[in-house]
């Protein structure tokens, strides 16, 4: 929430580092999200950003640098230990179950949360089915908070793109996590599906006191939503503060709009 | 010693043999990623076409050019009917339509040319050659310089030419080269048709060896771990792939044999390919596939 | 219009998360059972229980083994038919060392030891995927081929080579004719199609699919890929190891490796692509289909032409037709028989409407 005092500090990654054969996706990164926080991580394409969160949650390792969570430093996140200690993430590419339903795709990602064993569930009674129906009705509230009831039966695959990406999104909070990674929840969508997305985010963090990392590239956006924004480039940190702050940092309108020469400032000048 | 050698040659000749077959699944899989399960009853096909034309009189050329007519109609049939209408399917439903034209291929020969085993004489010797005191078959040397040269032809023919290159592209992703107006059919039945020569000389070499019958596609079977061992991808790859899957064939047989009973030769292959996969999931020479998330 | 769902709420979660969540086909259902179980046998005759139903049923078990590991977690496998042989082996020697196991006990660990075996071979998926996995599971196939007909301790020595089943007995009841032997085995498939329905409509079938369509992503969400990948090949041999002795001991009478080679292991998973890849109907549809296909063409065949044929020709052109009908199905409708159901449900709703 804008203008509220921060949180306490939920994640810390210090000095990460990741390369690929000759690529350094992430130089030296030093990165921290409070609790309540909404950040936003922008920069030009390729500048590490979902390298970043793929760090944090543990589908890569860094080179070097550590990573602080839920009381923990460690050197490198597994996936595995990243989603049972709340960290639920969605993907630039979409990545959900093409082949099961919107419920069942939500449905899974409550996985960790269901405990009875297989024999239970082969029978499907008592407790197996007690279990199935409680996570079902906590299911029910995201879809409805998320508004995807009409289409809770139909194959993901079938799905048009804006609502996969909330689908997704609806797996990710079905999960309850403390802290919610999402990369470029925006791309790809018109206007009226960005401001439902925004409030989607906006109340997970109000209501659901979700922590959240997005990247995104609709600036608009980012000002809009954001409590701090992260701004990465060529795999370095070049700012870190408030929108306002970050509007106004010079590296930061270099990285996106190139190095203003003589002329520019002259016509800028002229300008205003 | 010298007993050790021999074994060992005569499995390094026989896996050359390997080679051949697995040859024709590394250009299929090359030039248009499939796996082609059907390779071994391509073998069969061809052979017994071959066996069954010189037993009603024909003469062995003849018969080489209608068996080789036969492979050949056999591409263009599967390009049209099984390939163009699965172009961009997974390539699992490839992988099974390639178990379909098994079948196809088994019942055909089988059906047209009755299951009768037929022997096939090349004309080639079989007699041993004597190598510093090591026996070596003539046959499996004439053999192995076959299987040599169809390799160099074919490594050249995709480094070099400009259908080469584009056989490449076409394996990588049927859609982009497409687009980019690669003709994905006439590709295909051309490699296809590659594949059933391939075939045709590996039925021919096979046959003389072991009589041409219905197992010889249970040895085609044999190439999956040769194919594993070079990587799907590589021709130079089937090579040392043979040679390996050969050797230590010959020489499990041979040594550990008596201990656990005969037979071996059956699944040792298998289990070698299964522990190379642990350790390097992509074969010797496979490429490796990433995944981006 | 007989179809109609209209008026058919569900006002509860657990009515949505029912089987047959619609009337009509809760009532279809009921009857199918009840054919089954009580018509079939007072009116088939006896060549229909022993060479077809009883055949078709076991396979159906074994192709929903298939289905489980291909179908929902998507690991391709070639060896069924070598877990089916470890089943029919293992309930074999156990009855032979061990007769006081009750029948249906020793049916069970036969599955158990299947499973074990399954996860044995099931473990490289771990690290190999695709068409790598399928060689890696017919090294099983032939492994297990040779084992047991090299290793004298599994058929007992027996010089011929042809081992005996021992005869069913449960509880003092001898299962021994076509119907007894028929409700048997319609009674186990029966269960196990509903354990495997519920599997599949819970965590573990979800979390399945995940690993199927997307593992990475599974992982992300906190499934772990191991144990669910050896979960799926566990219950997968569990099926068909049981699938196995119930094709030794209740339809061919005799335990023998040839009847599980790697013909058999295609037979299955032909029976689960016709049938329909990751549905439980999909496995009863694709073994009726498998086992009444020959006869249909037997007598069409006989119908077309006259007089003598070559012996072997007609399993010639069966196996040619099978092969072209793999590829039609792949071409016209990859999701199988299943599908085409599910469509024809679909039209039913609004037939004799047009839309």
């Amino acid at each position: 929430m804008q203008g509220t005092v921060p949180g306490p500090v939920l994640l810390q990654v210090r000095g990460a580092s990741l390369s690929f054969g000759g690529v350094h996706a992430l130089r030296d990164v030093d990165f921290h999200v409070h609790e309540g926080e909404i950040c936003a991580i922008i920069g030009p394409n390729g500048a590490g950003k979902s390298s970043l969160l793929n760090v944090i949650n543990g589908v890569y390792a860094p080179d070097a640098g550590t990573i602080a969570y839920a009381g923990e430093t460690r050197r490198a996140m597994r996936p595995h230990r990243a989603a049972e200690q709340g960290i639920a993430r969605t993907f630039q590419n979409i990545a959900l179950f093409k082949g099961m339903s919107v419920l069942d795709n939500v449905m899974a990602g409550r996985a960790l949360k269901m405990r009875r064993g297989v024999l239970w569930q082969a029978l499907y009674w008592g407790p197996a089915e007690r279990e199935e129906l409680e996570h079902r009705a906590r299911v029910e509230k995201i879809i409805d908070f998320l508004q995807i009831e009409h289409v809770r039966r139909t194959p993901v695959g079938r799905l048009p793109y804006g609502l996969q990406k909330r689908v997704e999104l609806a797996r990710a909070l079905a999960a309850e996590p403390r802290l919610l990674l999402l990369d470029e929840p925006m791309a790809g969508m018109n206007i009226e599906e960005k401001q439902d997305m925004c409030r989607f985010i906006l109340d997970a963090n109000d209501e659901l006191g979700v922590t959240v990392v997005l990247i995104e590239h609709d600036m608009a956006v980012v000002m809009d939503i954001a409590d701090r924004i992260v701004v990465l480039d060529y795999g370095r940190k070049i700012a870190d503060g408030p929108p306002a702050e970050v509007r106004a940092n010079r590296e930061v309108i270099a990285a996106y709009l190139g190095v203003p020469t003589a002329a520019d400032d002259r016509a800028l000048k002229e300008a205003s | 010693m010298a007993f050790f050698v021999e074994v060992l040659v005569g499995g390094l000749l026989a896996g050359v043999m390997y080679s051949l077959v697995a040859l024709g699944f590394v250009l299929i899989f090359k030039a248009s990623g499939v796996f082609n399960f059907a390779q071994g009853a391509m073998v069969l096909a061809a052979a017994t076409t071959y066996a069954g034309l010189v037993d009603r009189g024909w003469s062995g050329w003849a018969a080489f050019l209608a068996a080789l007519g036969v492979m050949i109609l056999f591409a263009l049939a599967t390009e049209r009917f099984v390939l163009r209408p699965l172009v961009n399917q997974p390539q699992i439903s490839l992988f099974m339509a390639t178990i379909g034209l098994t079948f196809v291929l088994e019942g055909l020969s089988q059906a047209v040319w009755g299951s009768v085993v037929r022997g096939l004489d090349l004309g080639i010797p079989d007699t041993p050659l004597e190598v510093k005191g090591v026996l070596i078959s003539k046959f499996d040397l004439v053999a192995s310089a076959t299987a040599g040269g169809l390799v160099v032809i074919l490594a050249l023919f995709f480094q070099k030419t400009r259908v080469g290159r584009a056989l490449r592209a076409v394996a990588d992703d049927h859609q982009a080269a497409l687009s980019v107006g690669i003709p994905l059919e006439r590709i295909w039945a051309v490699v296809w048709a590659a594949a059933g020569a391939v075939a045709l000389v590996t039925g021919l070499l096979w046959g003389s060896r072991l009589g041409v019958q219905f197992a010889l596609t249970q040895i085609a079977l044999k190439a999956l771990p040769v194919i594993i061992l070079g990587g799907f991808t590589s021709i130079a790859g089937a090579i040392v792939g043979g040679l390996m899957v050969g050797a230590s064939e010959k020489v499990a047989e041979v040594y550990l044999g008596p201990i656990i009973g005969g037979g071996i030769e059956n699944w040792f292959p298998y289990l070698l390919a299964l522990l190379f996969l642990l350790v390097r999931p992509d074969g010797l020479f496979g490429e490796k596939r990433i995944e981006r998330v | 219009m007989i179809y109609r769902e209209a008026g058919q709420f569900r006002i509860s979660y657990a009515a949505d998360q029912r089987i047959f969540p619609i009337s009509q086909d809760r009532v279809g259902m009921m009857l199918i059972l009840a054919a089954a179980f009580i018509a079939v046998p007072l009116f088939a005759s006896e060549y229909v229980l022993s060479a077809l139903l009883i055949p078709m049923l076991v396979l159906a078990l074994a192709a929903l083994g298939l289905n489980i590991l291909t179908g929902y977690a998507g690991q391709f496998s070639l060896g069924t038919a070598a877990f089916m042989s470890v089943g029919a082996f293992a309930a074999y020697n156990l009855q032979l060392r061990l007769p006081w196991l009750p029948l249906l006990v020793t049916f069970a660990l036969a599955g158990l030891i299947s499973a074990g075996v399954g996860l044995v071979f099931g473990l490289p998926s771990l690290r190999i995927k695709g068409f790598y996995l399928a060689v890696a599971t017919l090294a099983a196939q032939f492994f297990v081929d040779w084992l047991f007909t090299k290793v004298g301790w599994f058929s007992n020595y027996s010089s011929s080579g042809v081992i005996t089943a021992q005869r069913m007995v449960i509880g003092g009841v001898a299962f021994e004719t076509p119907v007894r032997r028929y409700l048997l085995v319609l009674a186990i498939v029966s269960l196990l199609a509903l354990l495997a329905k519920n599997l599949a409509r819970s965590r573990t079938g979800r979390s399945w699919m995940a690993v199927r369509d997307m593992d990475v992503a599974a992982e992300v969400i906190g499934i772990p890929i191991l144990t669910t990948k050896l979960l799926a090949f566990a219950v997968s041999s569990f099926y068909c190891g049981v699938a196995g002795a119930l094709w030794a001991f209740a339809y061919l009478g005799t335990v023998e490796p040839q009847a599980f080679d790697l013909q058999r292991s295609l037979q299955i998973l032909f029976m689960v692509i016709i049938g329909g890849l990751g549905t439980v109907m999909g496995a009863f549809l694709g073994a009726a289909f498998i086992t009444l296909f020959p006869l249909v063409l037997n007598w069409l065949f006989h119908a077309v032409v006259r007089g003598d044929v070559r012996a072997g020709l007609l399993s010639q052109l069966e196996l040619v037709c099978f092969g072209a009908l793999i590829i039609l199905f792949l071409i016209a409708e990859p999701h199988g028989f299943a599908r085409l159901w599910q469509i024809g449900k679909e039209k039913l709703r609004l037939w004799p409407f047009p839309h």
